[in-house]
């Protein structure tokens, strides 16, 4: 079978795993305690018949069943409807939400393999020497710091006591130098911990995959230790970071809520969080098939790199 | 000068249980074209001694002592980048177990045009063609299309047959093959084994064949080294090896040899194991197995000496047969008491001197 087909198959398994999450969230919501309705009105008493011509406005008058078949109806032409609350329709407000969570998440995807690959591979590599004993120390004080912690310490320094870096985000364009500089602390913020992961699971896989026959084998040829280390073990040690990263990647754009809070980022994790207290149901709608689709799609995107690294996963 | 010299050889093992010494002060020589089978049972140190010829042991296995010289160099003392040079290039190695052996990762091909790349100032294109060639000089069919396969699309004895490639791929003078047909089916062993009697006789690598099986020593060798419990305990031509064997080990391995048209029961096996080489027997290594051991042989150790002349190993000659055993050297009261039975070829069938003449062992009545 063609990679190509491999897509496709696995993109159509994930459509009723989106149906489902999203069917689940549906019913989910509405059998919360609270009423949109009260939130449309600003908790004021209005008249049965007011109340009953917002319902319909709505659809919230349907049965949960229909009023989901109907909200997938419109997704399907990509139409999630106007939030009740805010009166604004959802998928201009998620528009303009996602890209600065994609590019928060991303960044600090990427400084967890950028700090964890290296420094697990030197890990494996002295093992039991200096540098493994500190990575391990600096791994055991990544994992261990709560992220609201470290990012309100950062802040404190960078922001506050030194005064390098702003306390909340320029008006620039997402893709602007003052941007990215303010984005600096919150991306150290989220991306720590994954970092710290990242280099315990390759230093172990890697120790793993150096005790293996072919190892000798490589040496035995004469080949240079740079060579055996980066061509030979680490292709064969990055499988099962790939899995774990592949999910970290989906969890760092979707779970960003608390550093989103601290840096005054205008992602979507806050959105969603108000979303909920709200019962803004067109946007939580809205939000949990982003994430289901970013899980979905990181997953995908693992079992691509699998196949691609790995001959003998065939798809 | 001989093309490979390994004198006094220590290689340690540091332990929770204490320090094993794999391979205790062996000393043999490989002279340029010829093939030396090293056997011994399992444990004996044979897989241990030749990794340490090109310093491929890991952590916690260290060469205490000795000297290898190859080609005159001493490969103990020579850098890391030298090293790399003389491995692949000029000492190549072949191990059991291919299918470890190889990356899963990369194409069989790749593997081999890595090793060309290595050493030679080749461009990739090159290096793949000359992968292909040697793909099938050891007999991969269809070899181009092969090239691209990985490991996993190889059976057991294509795979075999690519890790010889690998190691041929630069023209070793010495090749040193670890246990290679161990685990593959009898009838891809024997491909195997013709293959490597090819080489044998048409090129110019010498070989260390490295086995605990004296069939493939008897196709194979010119001559052998018997080890047991980290120390050579027998060297002979290949023939008079299997007539005439000198150390009472070496004839209890050729005893549990077991042969077509036997009418024992039970195949002939050594008594008792290979002893713990972090506490090894006192005097003789082999004396708590020995049948025909005596009071001398738990408090003195033998010297590997000439058999017939009992004058040390340099004293002897480079092709003179040696055993370390007590006998040699007068010390011996009652001395051994086995005969060699030569069978006709009659009984098998086969044209194969070593084969059609088994030779058997019969030991002590009171044994």
């Amino acid at each position: 079978m063609s990679l190509g087909r491999y897509v496709l198959t696995r993109i159509s398994v994930a459509v009723p795993v989106l149906l489902g999450v999203t069917a689940l969230t549906f019913s989910f919501i509405h059998a919360l305690p609270g009423d949109p309705i009260d939130a449309l009105v600003g908790f004021r008493s209005v008249s049965p018949a007011t109340e009953a011509s917002i319902r319909a406005e709505y659809h919230l008058d349907r049965p949960i069943w229909e009023q989901y078949l109907l909200w997938v109806r419109n997704v399907l032409v990509l139409e999630f409807g106007e939030s009740p609350i805010t009166g604004r329709n959802v998928a201009a407000t998620v528009g303009r939400r996602l890209p600065a969570t994609l590019a928060l998440g991303g960044a600090a995807w990427l400084l967890a393999l950028a700090i964890g690959v290296p420094t697990g591979i030197v890990a494996a590599v002295r093992r039991g020497g200096p540098a493994d004993e500190l990575s391990r120390l600096a791994a055991l004080a990544g994992i261990a710091t709560p992220n609201f912690w470290l990012g309100l310490v950062l802040l404190l320094i960078f922001g506050v006591r030194l005064g390098w870096v702003r306390v909340i985000p320029p008006d620039a364009p997402l893709a602007s130098l003052a941007m990215a500089k303010f984005m600096l602390l919150p991306t150290i913020t989220l991306g720590t911990a994954s970092a710290a992961f990242v280099t315990r699971l390759l230093r172990s896989s890697m120790l793993a995959e150096l005790d293996a026959a072919y190892v000798r084998t490589a040496r035995a040829k004469g080949l240079r230790e740079r060579t055996v280390i980066l061509k030979h073990v680490l292709r064969n040690a990055l499988l099962p970071v790939v899995t774990i990263t592949g999910l970290q990647l989906a969890f760092l754009i979707d779970g960003a809520v608390v550093v989103e809070r601290i840096f005054s980022w205008p992602g979507m994790g806050r959105l969603l969080v108000r979303s909920i207290l709200q019962r803004d149901y067109p946007v939580i709608q809205a939000g949990v098939l982003l994430i289901g689709v970013s899980i979905v799609l990181a997953n995908l995107l693992v079992d691509i790199v699998y196949a691609v690294l790995d001959p003998r996963i065939r798809y | 000068m001989a093309l490979l010299e390994v004198d006094d050889l220590v290689v340690q093992f540091y332990t929770d249980d204490g320090v094993v010494r794999a391979v205790d002060g062996i000393s043999y020589e490989i002279r340029a074209g010829e093939t030396v089978g090293l056997v011994g049972e399992s444990g004996a140190g044979k897989s241990v001694a030749s990794l340490a010829l090109l310093r491929l042991l890991r952590d916690p296995g260290e060469i205490v002592r000795g000297e290898i010289r190859f080609d005159g160099r001493d490969l103990r003392e020579c850098s890391a980048a030298d090293l790399r040079e003389i491995r692949g290039n000029d000492i190549a190695m072949v191990f059991q177990d291919a299918d470890a052996a190889l990356n899963p990762v990369y194409t069989v091909g790749e593997q081999i045009a890595e090793a060309i790349r290595a050493h030679e100032p080749v461009t990739d294109r090159e290096a793949r063609e000359r992968a292909i060639d040697l793909l099938e000089r050891v007999g991969i069919a269809d070899a181009t299309t092969r090239y691209s396969d990985y490991p996993h699309e190889f059976s057991g004895g294509m795979q075999q047959r690519a890790v010889i490639a690998m190691a041929l791929s630069c023209d070793p003078a010495l090749l040193i093959c670890d246990e290679p047909t161990t685990g593959l089916d009898v009838t891809v062993q024997a491909g195997i084994l013709e293959l490597l009697a090819d080489l044998a006789r048409e090129s110019e690598t010498a070989i260390q064949l490295v086995t605990h099986d004296l069939g493939v020593v008897a196709e194979l060798c010119d001559r052998v080294l018997v080890q047991y419990a980290g120390e050579i305990v027998e060297r002979a031509p290949v023939e008079d090896l299997f007539y005439d064997p000198k150390h009472p080990y070496t004839a209890g391995l050729l005893a549990s040899i077991p042969r077509l048209g036997d009418d024992r029961n039970r195949l002939a096996t050594i008594p008792g194991t290979m002893p713990s080489l972090v506490d090894p027997p006192t005097g003789c290594r082999f004396h708590p197995r020995c049948p025909f051991a005596e009071d001398a042989c738990a408090r003195r150790n033998p010297s590997l000496v000439g058999a017939a002349s009992g004058t040390s190993a340099v004293d002897a000659g480079p092709d003179a047969h040696l055993a370390a055993c007590l006998e040699y050297t007068g010390d011996l009261e009652a001395g051994l008491d086995y005969e060699v039975q030569v069978r006709d070829g009659s009984e098998t069938g086969a044209d194969d001197p070593c084969r059609e003449r088994n030779p058997g062992t019969r030991r002590g009545e009171t044994r």
